[in-house]
């Protein structure tokens, strides 16, 4: 069973779907297995369980009634946005209802003199862009899927992307929310000023892996587009060397915008697909860029330069225009896909760990990588600590993603051990929930089923995702002894 | 890194008995650190819990733009060692007296004039260690960029007023220093001067605080030498001398504005706002606005309600910030949001123990 937390609900699945068509038109509510299907798993493919239905309001009074419907009925409740997250937070529960919010698709206001835009969640992350575009303003948090990624599951998810040290995460480009709490209640979080009264809501919304309440509306910041936008690319012969070009740039006082790492395998395998012209004999390149004023690039550009060739760069090159700029990049954002052609199946890990770290975790991980006999590509949000190592695999060979799982599960642990945390931008959803069990001590994490009960005591929004019981803890710690010391040693083993 | 540091000690034992003996009697407690920021919130009228010498900074990396201390090391002590690197707390938290911690600066979320262009103390937090209500010692977050673990309890933490637990350890994200800082006047009316500051902000300009009163709009820049020149001429006006000083003194509250016997308001609104609202008697009270408009000091007798009510109508929030204690010195919650509010306390602290009443009487 995929969902550890068992909800038994108070209503059979026949009388849910009509209380449903009450509150939703006919075609908006399925149950039939074909129409369920397309719904079994996010972007984790790896997870799959089919809802006993689906449901797709139009407007927040819908939502409002379909919450409230089930928590009278203790019906568990899985919202979902585009479905792209990379940790099964949107994994349906096979007793309750998948609530997509895929018709909550309105920009309804941009406001250029305030820099914000009051969007339904969902609304695409690059659509908020692309319509701020025409005040010369933007929305800054960037997540690869940003083409098909909605801004509620961002808010959900906290998510990222490779503009992140210079620019923040969601949590710090949001100002205002709207959601619907497992009662059905309204309640608006942030307001029109910077900051609001109270606790920090927002904060504790944000990335909460819909696990307190459904968004149903957000307001987001927009900044002015920088005035220019450089890049360099710099190769080395040694990702020791990289990591420590990455220190240098930052004590020279400068904070670029974007500062990206590939090893050897991420960079031939993206080359090979996108023909960036990234040099192949090197171990790393280094993607670096600065914007701003025009001035201030400039003056970057050139320290940055003189930073990477101090740091032991073997080649470094400028974008001479925005073309090269965009073609330097395309290598980059299209990793994932190349690495993809590799193999069969890749497996994509999320950790993040003191840039320092650096060099003994990939060496861990190419040690784990022999171990397993799996192929591993590195791709780095090297300026923010944000590792994706991809594992390459075969689903179809028997027993290869059990082992591939367990490889990442000691990816995780390792991001652990040297001071890290086990996502950085995925979110924990399904995937990770047993590393949850090794980042947190049961207090913590008793601690997080307190705050989870402060929202929704029945625990029906999203259950089973994010934080584990305490139980799968010490199952999950029973497979893990280290160094002899039981986890949870005061809980009874079963 | 090695640290030349001042004093370091681990009271956090002591800390935690005292609270487990408090929540075994379900007594109250009134935490302290440096005592600066007493004014700020409602008084706790209960047994002291003194975290001032639980001091000393853990982990500090420059390459890693991370800073860990624990919560009663003093804020000078954090930003002399951030400025002996060139770095800096970005928030350019006020410290109101040479005792503020960094711990009270976390608890209160205050932020000074470069919080509209970079981010408020909560921005930058990115982990603690607390003690909850019951006694327990728990870690959030941590010393990485990116941590989406867990609910963000840390940031939780931040503006809480020590509500939902005593800090024991805090992380920030810190920044270089920029290369140049340079301040523009210009002497214009409160409409001219919200627009002009609206039109700059929708330029990629390297704008890092600004403020208007008295009929002038100060606009500060900071960056690289020459981006800093280019936007002095972009944006006109006359440049001010002893920059520097005003900004400090701005945020700690130190300018003749703040001098003042008259209740002083705190408001945050949207930033384009051109009147509050207030009625005709207090209309014309002296206000002082930060942020691109977004904030605003307001020297007022006009009843608590009806400042609290103009904010609310405006989607906004007013905050009695210095003066006689009121029933509600911040603004009132709506129903929904006060029982979330109230089940988060429950959730820390059930035995409400931890500065009861110092943010909202009900919590």
């Amino acid at each position: 069973m995929l969902n550890s937390e068992k909800v038994e609900s108070m209503i059979d699945s026949a009388g849910l779907v009509d209380a449903l068509r009450r509150i939703v038109p006919g075609d908006s509510v399925l149950c039939e297995q074909e129409d369920l299907k397309p719904y079994e798993c996010d972007g984790l493919s790896a997870y799959r369980a089919i809802p006993l239905v689906v449901v797709l309001p139009d407007n927040t009074g819908q939502v409002q009634k379909i919450l409230s419907l089930c928590h009278q009925y203790h019906v568990p409740v899985v919202a979902r946005g585009a479905g792209t997250g990379l940790s099964g937070g949107a994994l349906p529960h096979e007793k309750g209802v998948l609530l997509s919010l895929a018709k909550f698709k309105n920009i309804i206001d941009i406001d250029p003199k305030r820099r914000i835009a009051r969007v339904q969640p969902g609304v695409r992350n690059l659509s908020i862009s692309e319509a701020a575009d025409q005040f010369g303003l933007y929305y800054a948090p960037d997540p690869s899927s940003q083409i098909a990624c909605t801004i509620g599951g961002n808010v959900a998810e906290n998510s990222g992307g490779v503009h992140c040290l210079k620019y923040g995460l969601t949590v710090h480009n949001i100002q205002q929310i709207k959601i619907i709490t497992i009662e059905g209640e309204i309640l608006t979080i942030g307001g029109s000023g910077l900051d609001s009264a109270g606790y920090d809501l927002l904060a504790l919304m944000t990335g909460s892996e819909g696990m307190l309440g459904v968004i149903v509306e957000v307001t987001v910041k927009l900044l002015p587009k920088p005035e220019r936008a450089q890049v360099l690319l710099a190769a080395f012969d040694d990702v020791v060397k990289a990591g420590e070009a990455v220190g240098n740039i930052i004590a020279a006082g400068i904070i670029p915008a974007g500062l990206e790492m590939m090893d050897r395998l991420a960079i031939s395998a993206a080359e090979d697909f996108v023909h960036a012209g990234y040099p192949l004999d090197a171990e790393a390149i280094l993607l670096c860029e600065l914007d701003g004023t025009n001035e201030e690039v400039s003056e970057h550009v050139l320290k940055v330069r003189e930073v990477l060739k101090h740091s032991g760069a073997t080649e470094v090159r400028t974008a001479k225009d925005d073309n090269e700029r965009l073609i330097f990049w395309k290598g980059r954002k299209a990793a994932f896909p190349a690495v993809g052609r590799l193999s069969p199946d890749y497996y994509c890990m999320d950790g993040t760990i003191p840039r320092k770290q650096l060099p003994k975790v990939l060496e861990s991980i190419a040690a784990l990588s022999r171990e397993y006999d799996l192929s591993v590509a590195n791709v780095f949000h090297a300026g923010d600590g944000n590792l994706h190592p991809l594992i390459l695999y075969d689903a179809n060979t028997p027993g290869e993603l059990e082992r591939t799982e367990e490889f990442g599960g000691k990816i995780l642990e390792l991001c652990i051990a040297v001071g890290g945390t086990i996502t950085g931008e995925h979110g924990v959803g399904m995937e990770k929930i047993n590393q949850m069990c090794v980042q947190f001590n049961s207090l913590e994490l008793s601690q997080f089923h307190a705050v989870k009960s402060a929202f929704d005591p029945l625990g029906l929004l999203n259950p089973g995702k994010a934080v584990p019981t305490l139980h799968r803890c010490a199952e999950f710690g029973a497979m893990h002894v280290h160094k002899g010391e039981l986890p949870f040693p005061e809980l009874e083993r079963f | 890194m090695i640290l030349e540091t001042g004093m370091n000690s681990d009271i956090s034992q002591r800390l935690q008995q005292q609270i487990q003996g408090a929540f075994n009697q379900k007594t109250a407690l009134c935490i302290v650190g440096g005592n600066s920021k007493a004014f700020y919130g409602h008084a706790v009228s209960a047994e002291t819990l003194s975290v001032a010498e639980h001091r000393g900074v853990l982990n500090y990396e420059p390459t890693e733009l991370v800073i860990t201390a624990r919560a009663g090391t003093p804020l000078n002590e954090i930003e002399k060692i951030l400025d002996d690197n060139g770095q800096m707390l970005p928030f350019e938290p006020p410290a109101f007296t040479s005792k503020a911690t960094i711990g009270g600066t976390i608890a209160c979320n205050l932020s000074g004039p470069r919080r509209a262009y970079a981010g408020a103390a909560r921005d930058f937090l990115l982990g603690c260690k607390i003690i909850n209500g019951k006694g327990e010692i728990l870690t959030f977050g941590g010393e990485v960029m990116k941590n989406v673990a867990g609910y963000d309890v840390s940031r939780l933490m931040a503006g809480a007023l020590g509500t939902l637990g005593v800090l024991l350890e805090v992380s920030l994200k810190v920044l270089p220093k920029a290369e140049m800082e340079a301040t523009q006047l210009i002497n214009c009316s409160k409409t001219e001067a919200l627009d002009t500051i609206h039109r700059l902000s929708m330029t990629p300009l390297p704008i890092s605080a600004s403020s208007f009163h008295d009929s002038v709009l100060r606009v500060r820049l900071s960056g690289a030498e020459k981006a800093v020149g280019a936007a002095m001429n972009s944006i006109g006006g006359d440049s001010m001398d002893n920059a520097g000083q005003y900004w400090h003194e701005l945020k700690e509250q130190r300018l003749d504005f703040f001098n003042t016997d008259k209740p002083l308001w705190r408001i945050s609104l949207a930033s384009d706002i051109d009147s509050i609202g207030l009625p005709a008697d207090f209309e014309n009270d002296d206000c002082l606005y930060e942020w691109g408009g977004a904030l605003r000091w307001l020297k007022s007798h006009a009843p608590a309600d009806t400042i609290q009510g103009a904010a609310a109508r405006l989607d906004g929030h007013a905050t009695l910030f210095r003066g006689q204690e009121l029933h509600s010195m911040f603004q009132p919650l709506t129903p929904g949001l006060l029982r979330i509010h109230k089940n988060l306390k429950q959730a820390f602290d059930p035995e409400n123990i931890l500065n009861p009443g110092k943010l909202y009487p009900e919590l």
